[in-house]
């Protein structure tokens, strides 16, 4: 008996999860069953698919054909080491989502929990079909019902207007781009009609129709991403859905328009041109300052997420963009290094962000709250999320130890080496990229201070906060398991750098193995140790120390009593809860000084007012300078279209008749 | 010069004239009854004129075209279409929604516009049947015409026959005829169409009182 191979496990996983989401239409309103066995069935299928994937970094790629699909066009698939590096994102990630939906999704809320059941796990299988894709019939199939499945998962609760308005314009964004992916593939297949990867990757464009090929491929999976103009989706459908699929989708999901966007970019496609990657470069750097400008002022916990989402997904077009000028000028290593922290960026921003949208279901099922002023002081009720979000955080903020350092300072690592490109005027703007790249993780610091100080911080803005509970035993596993990934993802990049590197070597044909391989797991030196290590165990172990030891020493030192008392109160006989910084007040400097970048109402109460307040509302510009307008044209021409339908036969019939005299005359030979 | 072209091809030519005639006295043709006798004989001279290009080139399976345009265009439809009118009681006559003078006038315009198209097309043609392609196109045209200027659903029905009729000569006159199973295919739809366009008389006038289609302008959207 030949032994299984990965490819054809990760196959059986997907048809369980699909088994797994059959089941739960078994008994679609026995929530028990459905989430304290089903949800942990998946969560341990998971575990396997991230393990196999792991397993088979390194390993040469595996095929398989499917006998399913059309007559005469069956699925293939692939997996290499690209796929495997996502699948095991997927895998790995999936295993905290899904304990932490089985202690999350309860009786009576919006969709029947069966079919919630199986959306979600065709949603899993889905994602993993698309990473295992080996020709575009087969990608398309498993993109479009990743996109259905999840526009499912988004309008769980659809009894709401807004929401369904949301899964609306995320089914509408999602297939704009499913266009262009398709228009991709089809110029890359050259006009020869394979549409397998294999046939695509053995033609070779001339450099118009691969320059085509790319900026279809950069709008069609941007658009999944969320890469401006193509963002407004985002911080619509994340709050719209519940937790554990916003912790999916941005988690996850958002990770496979990445993947696909790496596989056309360096895989399917030969050629590089040097302008891709400032045109990537430019789209991800106006999208991170945007994603992060936003994120500081939102007022809604999922909403300054999901904006902080559009940020990270900025960043990581940032690193694709480097790698691509890398690549187009033959600097391999380099292009190696940026491909790395692309990589890394990915897992890292899909463990902590995941995290942090389950923490925030956590709060949601804990208060009824999702608005940022309502909250507050939840340390106290909530402790283990408190601290298992303060790690999110800590990674979202991008500060050592955890893993949302590693990735940007191996970013900002390979900044620092495109003065050697030889062309004087990337020189020149390729730095500025990099203060801005400085900038956006500056302001995304800011963003999380925000995000955690008004949520677990200070006192509670609410009476009603003093009932929270803290998240029960399934949720805290799966908080601690995504915790778990951060914390390792921080402290020991070497390791999984090593496991990765096989991507990388694919698909640039070098690695950073070697130089690693000559320090230790506990340094890593991407190029060499004199220019710039980062050993993050001796990092946390001197912070751990620290801390402990100052600790110690006031507790020492000092009396060791903690007495409370009031604060000084400035001459106000009313200090309460309320008199605490509120979000709109903590983000106001931003606003301030970046005003023209927002779109603000604002109401401002005057002397005269009997009921005074305060109310701010930020939008988008793009929506009004960019949607609003392309829906008017569409309206507009709707409307002349509409005036062709008098309801009169003899006018329909004339249109015939007149089209027919037309084309009679001017198709004479 | 005429003794250039052979008897056959006279006669063709000649069954051709009348069914054009024939297509202009049905767009002046006031009353219903009158218009659905016109159409028949239409069917009559078109079975007589595939025979003959039948006898005259031997192409045998146009014998079994001119059967089948004898059974269904001049007895079974005329048949249902006149027990149609007798039940849904269309006496009134026929209202047209240009008048007929115009309508004719139009009518002269569109001959002239479908020889001129023809003609091209006529001169790659090898069959002796080839100069009444114009004819042919002619008849289309003009039964369009009646489809877009009359008021009554039957008499539009009508003009979709009559629109048939001259699809029928066209393909005979251009290549001896379609292959039988299109042919067959098209004699069943065209029969299935009025038994369905039938039952719909019966919807429209239940739901408005009358086969004027005007007022189904109320159908449309907003």
């Amino acid at each position: 008996m030949t032994s299984l191979l990965p490819i054809d496990t990760l196959l059986i996983a997907a048809c369980a999860w699909l088994a797994i989401g059959l089941l739960g239409l078994v008994a679609p309103r026995n929530t028990r069953f459905i989430s304290k066995t089903l949800f942990p069935l998946g969560a341990m299928i998971g575990a396997l698919v991230g393990s196999v994937a792991l397993g088979s970094l390194g390993g040469p790629a595996q095929t398989a054909v499917l006998a399913i699909g059309l007559p005469d066009l069956p699925f293939h698939l692939r997996l290499d080491n690209l796929s495997a590096v996502f699948a095991m994102l997927l895998g790995f990630v999936s295993v905290g989502i899904s304990v932490f939906a089985a202690g999350y999704f309860r009786k009576g809320e919006g969709t029947a929990p069966g079919l919630l059941c199986l959306e979600y796990h065709v949603f899993l299988a889905s994602m993993l079909m698309v990473l295992l894709a080996d020709d575009a019939y087969a990608f398309m199939v498993a993109w479009e019902t990743m996109a259905l499945s999840s526009f499912f998962l988004v309008t769980t609760d659809h009894r709401h207007e807004e929401i369904r308005r949301a899964g609306f314009l995320y089914l509408l964004i999602a297939h704009v781009g499913a266009i262009a992916i398709l228009l991709c593939f089809g110029v890359m297949t050259g006009g020869a009609g394979d549409y397998s990867f294999a046939g695509m990757r053995a033609q070779q464009l001339s450099p118009f129709w691969a320059s085509a090929a790319y900026l279809l491929a950069l709008a069609g999976f941007g658009a999944k991403a969320g890469l401006v103009p193509l963002h407004v989706w985002l911080p619509e459908a994340h709050p719209a859905a519940p937790s554990p699929v916003s912790a999916m989708m941005s988690g996850v999901m958002l990770k496979t328009a990445i993947y696909g966007l790496l596989r056309v970019s360096f895989d399917l496609l030969h050629t590089t041109l040097w302008w891709w990657g400032v045109v990537a470069l430019v789209v991800g750097l106006v999208t991170a300052l945007f994603g992060v400008l936003y994120s500081t002022v939102q007022n809604d916990m999922k909403r300054l997420l999901a904006y902080s989402s559009i940020e990270n997904i900025g960043l990581i077009a940032v690193g694709i963009g480097l790698t691509l000028i890398f690549h187009a000028y033959r600097m391999e290593a380099l292009a190696a290094l940026a491909m790395t922290a692309v990589l890394y960026h990915c897992l890292a921003h899909s463990a902590f962000k995941s995290l942090l949208f389950l923490c925030t279901g956590s709060v949601l099922h804990a208060t009824r709250e999702r608005s940022l002023g309502k909250l507050g002081g939840l340390i106290h009720r909530m402790p283990w999320v408190a601290w298992l979000a303060l790690a999110g955080v800590i990674a979202s903020a991008g500060l050592p130890p955890l893993s949302g350092f590693v990735s940007e300072w191996l970013l900002l690592q390979s900044f620092l080496f495109s003065p050697g490109l030889p062309h004087p005027w990337l020189n020149m703007v390729v730095p500025v990229a990099a203060a801005l790249v400085v900038f956006v993780a500056a302001l995304a610091g800011f963003a999380m201070v925000k995000f955690y100080g008004i949520i677990f911080l200070g006192q509670m803005r609410e009476p009603g906060l003093k009932d929270a509970h803290d998240a029960g035993p399934w949720e805290k596993f799966g908080l601690v398991w995504l915790t778990l990934i951060t914390l390792l993802l921080g402290i020991l990049p070497s390791t999984v750098i090593l496991r990765i590197d096989a991507a990388t070597r694919q698909l640039l044909g070098t690695g950073l193995a070697d130089k690693l391989h000559e320090h230790g797991w506990w340094m890593l030196a991407p190029i060499s140790p004199e220019r710039a290590s980062y050993e993050p165990v001796i990092f946390l172990v001197t912070i751990a120390a620290t801390l402990l030891l100052g600790r110690w020493l006031v507790r020492r030192l000092y009396h060791g009593r903690v007495r409370r008392t009031s604060a000084w109160d400035c001459g106000y006989y009313f200090q309460g809860p309320r008199a605490q910084d509120t979000a709109e007040g903590f983000s106001q400097p931003i606003r301030r000084i970046f005003e023209p970048m927002f779109r603000m109402e604002r109401h401002f109460p005057t002397a005269r007012d009997a009921a005074p307040y305060y109310s701010v509302k930020v939008e988008d510009h793009f929506w009004y300078w960019l949607y609003l307008p392309v829906a008017r044209a569409a309206g507009w021409v709707s409307t002349l279209v509409v005036t062709l339908q008098g309801g009169r036969i003899a006018v329909y019939l004339m249109y015939s008749f007149i089209t027919l005299l037309v084309l009679l005359l001017v198709a004479r030979p | 010069m005429s003794s250039a072209i052979p008897f056959s091809a006279q006669l063709i030519n000649l069954f051709a004239a009348v069914i054009l005639l024939l297509a202009f006295a049905m767009l002046a043709q006031r009353r219903v009854v009158a218009l659905i006798n016109l159409f028949a004989m239409q069917g009559l001279t078109l079975c007589l004129s595939t025979l003959v290009v039948a006898v005259s080139t031997g192409q045998s399976h146009l014998y079994y075209s001119a059967g089948l345009t004898l059974l269904l265009k001049v007895l079974l439809l005329p048949w249902i279409l006149h027990r149609l009118v007798r039940k849904l009681n269309v006496k009134s006559e026929v209202e047209a929604l240009i008048n007929i003078p115009t309508t004719m006038l139009v009518g002269l315009v569109l001959v002239m516009i479908a020889f001129n198209v023809a003609l091209p097309i006529s001169e790659l043609s090898h069959t002796i049947t080839r100069g009444t392609l114009g004819i042919a196109l002619a008849v289309v045209m003009l039964a369009f015409l009646m489809m877009i200027t009359r008021q009554k659903a039957i008499t539009q029905v009508v003009g979709f026959l009559s629109m048939e009729n001259g699809l029928f000569l066209a393909a005979t006159s251009a290549t001896y005829g379609m292959p039988m199973v299109v042919e067959l295919g098209i004699a069943l739809d065209v029969l299935v169409g009025v038994i369905i366009l039938g039952v719909f008389f019966f919807q429209i006038r239940d739901q408005f009182d009358s086969l004027d289609i005007h007022h189904m302008e109320r159908l449309k959207d907003n």
